[in-house]
């Protein structure tokens, strides 16, 4: 997860910049602790030592000693305003837009020109520009992935805009950096970075409505549909709430819980069981639903590619 | 009862050496409960997914800790050494407004105590110190957390302007004759500009608390974007506050600094115009950098780029100073007593903490570093391993003078030590955790991210610097109990609170100085200055406060107004009444028996 390991243009960019602010900063620290050391070392208080010299001040050494610092803040600003535009740029028109939406405590993941709808895993092709435009729900939140680059916040009332092109294929962690309440901590994602040809693959599957399903997991569908989930989860064809995250492709995502947990039937049964119990605070309430039921939810879940 | 013993002196004291005492007491006993909420943190910190702590608690614990120790323990802490040494220093016999020194400290003590009664009704503050709308809102807020937070800091606020005019008015206008403002000790110049900081910097967080508490108490919508409110509104006011805020946490542990490096190094000060200038365009810059908290909300390239040059250029006086420091030390007879030992510390870790904070400075390397734990790293390197050290350094310096007795020299290395090993085991691995990828104010964590070690090794850290505490601790009794008894002038000073007994009496001086340079008691110990003359009357004869007991009245009133805001309006009226009432016998109290 380190920022000095980016896989984008846009960390690449503050990498590089980083990089040369700790050049200058670690040469000014050793000289500086250096001199420090030296000069406590040399001017101990020792037997025979002669009464110092009341040196009041010294207006040439004033001015050289600011007139150092000016000239690194110039060499180092200039690279900084530099980065600043290039980073915040205008986004090509063919950059890929997604809309990311901050809610307590995931994120929701929307395609408007594709037509897809997903949660908590962005998925973006390399080595196109792609556009987040980051709104909020509810209270403030902050994009992060850090191998991809710096965060921007989601607030409410404002659209931010972070463009950033993937290099590198490949699965990178992030979560929310602004806290924003109880399970600030557990609000996680994933941003998957896949070639054009299956980025292009992925979006047909997603656009496709989800396999009806068939054995346990009707009876699974039939539980969603009785059980109250429909309330707040879309599955396109079948549902259309937009409180929770939409559930049309859910068995195809790697996480549940906003990366909290990996999708696995038994972590799925255990969430739906007690949301709050695996993530404090979490809206989802807990269902009454029979063991039976409960299992063939989770199949038919699952089954949701 | 007798002026001068028992709780009702303390009570009724207008001293500003007893009110001194007062704010380092509550202001240390704020400091250990700020600490323990760090430990427990640092505890649950060790371990991916522990669970001994909930997110609950956690985010009480983290607000009340940076609430605590920003507003309960380190400006006090410097408000302590204010009220105690800047009178002696400027020749004065009190502050220029003694009841309402009494009445500031009342207002804060009682608001300390307000905003930790919040853990009794298990509602201690959770939104963080920074408080971001509108997360603040009643609706995603629901508890009396945020109001504990919003009204103690409201409270907070008013005892802390109460006490900036005060020492403006005193350092202005009380200091002894012959003391140009460009003779005044560099510790009164760090004070003075401290004040004015927090004249111009609390207006902006007291509006942005009365609208929350508009927001919160009646329905209002400033912070609320879904009615058309702003939360960056918020932002805005509360870093106009917060960065200056920075500086007075910063500029008298600086003004400390710049008093004990020329006493152990015998040497004047170098460059004092020079530290003195940069302190204040320290403070100048400071309301023009507020936005450099805000490089992630998205205010566009020419605002980032604009905080980011004002950002940078704060780092010119800041390296000045260092240089100014490095130059005094230069060709002195440097003698290494903890006091200067913690300003040699401060040097050195204060200079991390800036060269961190100027990477920061650059908007594109701050979206990395934003909110993640190099940021805590930075903060903690300018606030412990600065202002806390620079206090530490002002502690063992002044220890002699307030109580008359020396601290013990060797449990004062242990003392040093300690905290250099384990600020620094605690803090600097925080460097590599935000690089990392590890955000601020996670109650968990997930354990395949390579975060456990350096966590680890960061709360091993905190129980070396708990034990560096425990050995002042030790060293504090000691000294009360058997301590060595301390001359008028232990470190062969510059200053002139070391031209008075050790403790001073309670009038100061018997006869006010005549001034007629820098570093006026050097000189005269120099011989180039005649020395102190004779009294010409007795001490019984010299005019001094009389004690009063409405300070504490009227601030109780202040704090039962708030109170009610969350318990009854009834509350509010008695406690209004109160105020008022006390308010008005303070202002027409008058005893001539006002001699001691």
């Amino acid at each position: 997860m380190s920022t000095f390991n980016p896989v984008a243009d846009l960390g690449w960019r503050i990498d590089t910049l980083f990089t040369n602010f700790i050049g200058w900063t670690l040469f000014i620290l050793v000289v500086v602790e250096a001199l420090l050391v030296w000069v406590i070392w040399s001017f101990r208080d020792r037997p025979g030592r002669e009464e110092p010299k009341p040196v009041h001040g010294h207006v040439g050494l004033e001015i050289g000693w600011t007139l150092i610092p000016v000239m690194i803040v110039t060499i180092i600003s200039v690279p900084t305003i530099a980065t600043i535009f290039r980073t915040q740029a205008t986004p090509a028109p063919n950059a890929l837009r997604i809309e990311v939406t901050g809610r307590q405590w995931w994120w929701e993941v929307r395609y408007p020109e594709l037509n897809v709808v997903t949660a908590n895993e962005i998925v973006v092709p390399v080595g196109r520009p792609v556009t987040l435009e980051l709104k909020s729900a509810d209270v403030i939140h902050s994009f992060w992935v850090p191998r991809v680059g710096g965060k921007r916040d989601l607030i409410g009332g404002k659209v931010n805009r972070l463009t950033f092109t993937v290099d590198t294929p490949g699965t990178y962690p992030g979560q929310c950096a602004e806290f924003c309440g109880l399970s600030h901590a557990n609000m996680r994602m994933l941003l998957v970075a896949e070639s054009p040809e299956a980025f292009d693959r992925w979006v047909q599957s997603k656009r496709e409505p989800s396999v009806p399903p068939t054995g346990v997991a009707e009876g699974g569908r039939a539980a969603f549909m009785a059980g109250g989930c429909v309330a707040c989860h879309a599955i396109r064809g079948l549902s259309s709430g937009v409180v929770g995250p939409d559930l049309t492709h859910f068995g195809s995502r790697q996480t549940i819980a906003a990366g909290l947990f990996a999708n696995t039937p038994e972590n799925l049964a255990a969430w739906i069981k007690d949301p709050p119990a695996m993530k404090p605070g979490a809206r989802m309430p807990k269902l009454p639903l029979g063991d039976e039921q409960l299992s063939a939810l989770v199949v038919y879940l699952g089954s949701l590619k | 009862m007798s002026r001068h013993a028992g709780v009702w002196s303390w009570i009724t004291t207008v001293d500003h050496k007893r009110i001194g005492i007062l704010y380092g007491v509550s202001a240390f006993v704020f400091f250990l409960i700020g600490g323990i909420e760090a430990v427990l943190i640092r505890v649950q910190l060790a371990f991916p997914r522990d669970g001994l702590i909930g997110p609950e608690a956690y985010n009480q614990l983290f607000t009340m800790h940076a609430t605590t120790m920003v507003f309960l323990a380190v400006m006090p802490a410097s408000s302590a050494f204010f009220n105690y040494i800047v009178p002696l220093m400027i020749g004065a016999r009190d502050v220029a407004f003694p009841r309402l020194n009494a009445l500031s400290f009342w207002i804060f003590l009682f608001g300390g105590i307000f905003i930790n009664a919040s853990f009794l009704f298990g509602a201690a503050p959770d939104a963080g110190w920074f408080g971001y709308a509108n997360l603040t809102s009643k609706s995603f807020s629901e508890g009396a957390n945020s109001d504990f937070w919003l009204l103690g800091l409201l409270v907070l606020g008013t005892s802390s302007l109460i006490a900036a005019f005060n020492f403006i008015v005193t350092i202005i206008n009380l200091r002894a004759p012959g003391m140009t403002l460009m003779r005044m000790p560099i510790f009164a110049w760090m004070t003075l500009i401290t004040q004015f900081l927090i004249i111009l910097a609390f207006p902006a967080v007291t509006v942005g608390l009365i609208l929350l508490g508009f927001d919160r108490f009646i329905g209002t919508n400033f912070y609320n974007p879904a009615e058309g409110g702003n939360p960056l509104l918020w932002q805005h006011l509360f870093w106009l506050f917060g960065h200056p805020e920075v500086y007075i946490l910063i500029l008298p542990a600086m003004g400390i600094v710049s008093e004990v490096l020329p006493t152990f190094s015998r040497k004047p000060l170098f460059g004092y115009p020079v530290v003195v200038y940069s302190g204040i365009l320290i403070a100048f810059f400071g309301f023009g950098v507020w936005s450099h908290h805000m490089f992630t909300v998205g205010l566009g390239p020419v605002a980032d780029a604009a905080f980011s040059i004002a950002t940078m250029l704060i780092g010119i006086p800041t390296g000045v100073k260092i240089f100014n420091w490095l130059a005094t030390l230069w060709g002195g007879r440097i003698r290494f007593s903890t006091p200067c030992n913690f300003a040699l510390g401060f040097i050195s870790m204060f200079l991390i903490g800036g060269l961190s904070g100027i990477m920061h400075a650059s908007p594109p390397v701050d979206m990395q570093q934003q909110d993640s734990y190099f940021v805590v790293a930075h903060l903690h390197y300018v606030l412990v391993g600065g202002s806390l050290a620079g206090l530490f350094a002002g502690i063992y310096y002044w220890w002699p003078k307030i109580t008359g007795r020396l601290l013990d020299e060797r449990l004062g290395r242990w003392n040093f030590w300690l905290f250099m090993i384990g600020f620094n085991v605690t803090f600097f691995p925080m460097h590599f955790l935000g690089v990392m990828g590890m955000p601020r104010r996670i109650y968990t964590y997930a354990p395949n991210l390579n975060w456990e070690l350096w966590n680890r090794v960061s709360t091993v850290g905190v129980v070396v610097l708990t034990l560096s505490i425990l050995a002042f601790l030790l060293n504090s009794v000691q000294s009360l109990r058997r301590g060595a008894v301390a001359t008028a002038d232990p470190w062969d000073g510059r200053t002139l609170e070391w031209s008075v007994p050790s403790p001073p009496p309670v009038y100061n001086f018997a006869e006010i100085p005549v001034v007629r340079g820098r570093d006026e008691l050097w000189a005269r110990k120099q011989g180039r200055r005649p020395p102190v003359p004779e009294p010409t009357r007795a001490p019984s004869e010299i005019h001094l406060p009389a004690p009063s007991h409405y300070p504490i009245l009227v601030a109780l009133g202040i704090v039962a107004v708030v109170a009610g805001a969350l318990i009854h309006l009834w509350v509010s009226i008695v406690g209004a009444i109160v105020m008022v009432y006390g308010a008005y016998r303070f202002a027409f109290e008058y005893r001539s028996e006002a001699h001691t």
